[in-house]
């Protein structure tokens, strides 16, 4: 169990002690590309496999079976979607801003790379165990913001420009409350490092300290990640497919990938600062209880997607700043107040 | 040109149409294609409502991965023209065509799509989206039954994943 519970750690070690000295320059950088590597595997995967659980899910909540014909139960569908992509024709619109049209894509499928490697996976498993993990994560995240408005402006399209413009006013309303409801576990933890939080959730998770916070950083969540029911940046009806009308084949397809990792990375998140990480029972390795949490998080989401209709932008702002934003503020000083209470009472 | 010289030129053609660098990869590429046909969504009439039946829990369109309607053209491979096309659509039908990246099918759906239906011998008709744009698969009926439309897609999709059979068959042969 303990071996299966370090797998990981044991392999690195072994690749560190190809190395005269495993703690050389050499060795690290080694370990840096491999870390990489790992994480981008991590995002294609995720999409591979949540674009035909997505697919499954909505099959599944309105009666259907969802793509059964190709391979077993359908586990190819994605496999044929992604080839075609790579297939098709590449078209830059003549009157487009030719390098923001270009280069959007590609900062939007490189962000989850950069979020996804500071969370702690196993017991020390964080590939990049950053002491302002949180603040790193959210800063990173926000930049998206930027991504989804070049891509909207370099396209020269009216609908593209109105979803950038979309996108920009809504994450960046819902990233006040989805900053302020992570507080609370920071004032606990008295650290923005993962890997410590994850400790201290040893006895008793987060989510039944900060119960408050755990639902709005869900729903802010939903929201920075542009899903239904806040899915207002790529609303079909409103605006064709938002900043994404103009692109075609695999330009397209790293906007998917990077949605899809943009949803695991907050899914982590999640999972890592609320359910406990990979603290759990010991009957599995740490690592597997992570993947199990994370999971559950991205079918609830997948769940909400399927379920609820797209709620109105003026619904929309009201619930973030009169609604999300007050419960977020009060919820810093309940926990304020429930930190000082707790040390008067221990005698600290 | 002299016979030898054109046979010989007529046997190049032959092996360029065999594509022979790449021929493992254009297999992979239209099975690919084959089972993931997005469609545009450009519902004109009645017919539009049979095709939504298809997508809907009785029918369900999304066993073969075809579910995946796109309202944006540059993500789509096939239009399916469902309904009536007045002259006045058509250069919109035609755009709309023009700005789907290549490779990309058409299916004419219901009678009116095909030549005309019921309505042939009016002023505003346009009798066949052929005229304006090329189509590859007719559906008949007013309006097709959901079942034919998911047969017109398989058949779409034997032409997509047989290419040089499909050819051969246009030719007569």
């Amino acid at each position: 169990m303990e071996t299966l519970n370090n797998l990981f750690l044991i392999i690195a070690a072994a690749i560190r002690s190809l190395f005269a000295d495993p703690h050389s320059v050499w060795a690290n950088l080694t370990m840096d590309v491999i870390n990489f590597i790992i994480v981008v595997v991590i995002i294609v995967l995720a999409a591979l496999i949540l674009i035909l659980l997505e697919r499954k899910i909505a099959g599944w909540t309105s009666q259907r079976t969802g793509p059964n014909r190709l391979g077993p139960r359908g586990w190819f569908q994605t496999i044929a979607d992604a080839l075609k992509l790579m297939g098709k024709e590449d078209i830059t619109p003549a009157g487009a801003d030719k390098f923001i049209f270009k280069v959007a894509p590609m900062i939007v499928f490189s962000l989850p790379m950069m979020t996804l490697a500071v969370i702690p996976y196993g017991n020390g498993m964080a590939p990049i165990n950053l002491d302002l993990g949180i603040f790193y994560f959210l800063a990173i995240s926000a930049i998206s913001t930027v991504a989804f408005l070049m891509a909207g402006w370099g396209s020269n399209n009216k609908y593209s420009l109105l979803g950038g413009m979309r996108a920009v006013a809504q994450m960046i309303s819902y990233e006040i409350p989805l900053l302020f409801s992570l507080l609370g576990v920071v004032m606990i933890t008295q650290s923005f490092n993962l890997g410590t939080i994850v400790e201290a959730q040893k006895t008793i998770p987060f989510i039944i300290l900060q119960p408050l916070a755990f639902v709005i950083y869900i729903i802010a969540g939903l929201a920075e990640v542009n899903r239904a029911p806040f899915d207002l940046v790529e609303a079909d009806q409103e605006v064709v497919a938002g900043p994404f009308t103009e692109y075609t084949g695999l330009r397209w397809g790293l906007f998917f990938l990077g949605e899809y990792g943009n949803m695991t990375a907050v899914s982590a998140l999640a999972a890592t600062v609320f359910l406990g990480g990979w603290q759990g029972p010991m009957f599995l390795p740490g690592w597997v209880w992570f993947w199990l949490k994370v999971g559950i998080i991205i079918f609830f989401m997948m769940w909400v997607r399927w379920t609820f209709p797209r709620i109105r932008v003026d619904h929309l702002m009201h619930l973030a700043w009169k609604v999300l934003l007050p419960l977020s503020i009060l919820n810093i000083f309940l926990t304020g107040f429930g930190i000082y209470i707790y040390r008067f009472v221990m005698g600290g | 040109m002299d016979v030898a010289s054109e046979k010989r030129l007529r046997e190049d053609e032959s092996l360029m149409q065999k594509n022979v660098l790449v021929t493992n990869i254009d297999k992979l590429l239209n099975w690919a294609r084959g089972h993931s046909f997005w469609p545009v969504t450009f519902g004109l009439a009645c017919c539009a409502i049979e095709m939504m039946a298809t997508g809907g829990p009785r029918y369900d369109i999304s066993r073969f991965g075809w579910e995946v309607f796109r309202a944006s053209p540059r993500q789509a491979d096939v239009m399916i023209v469902a309904g009536t096309c007045t002259r006045k659509m058509a250069p919109l039908l035609r755009r709309i065509y023009d700005q789907m990246p290549e490779p990309k099918w058409v299916i004419a759906m219901g009678s009116c799509a095909n030549a005309g239906g019921p309505f042939v011998d009016s002023y505003s008709m346009l009798a066949g989206v052929d005229k304006v744009v090329p189509v590859d698969v007719y559906i008949p009926g007013c309006p097709p039954r959901p079942e034919s439309l998911l047969y017109g897609l398989l058949q779409l999709q034997y032409k997509v994943s047989n290419p040089a059979k499909v050819r051969l068959m246009r030719n007569g042969k």
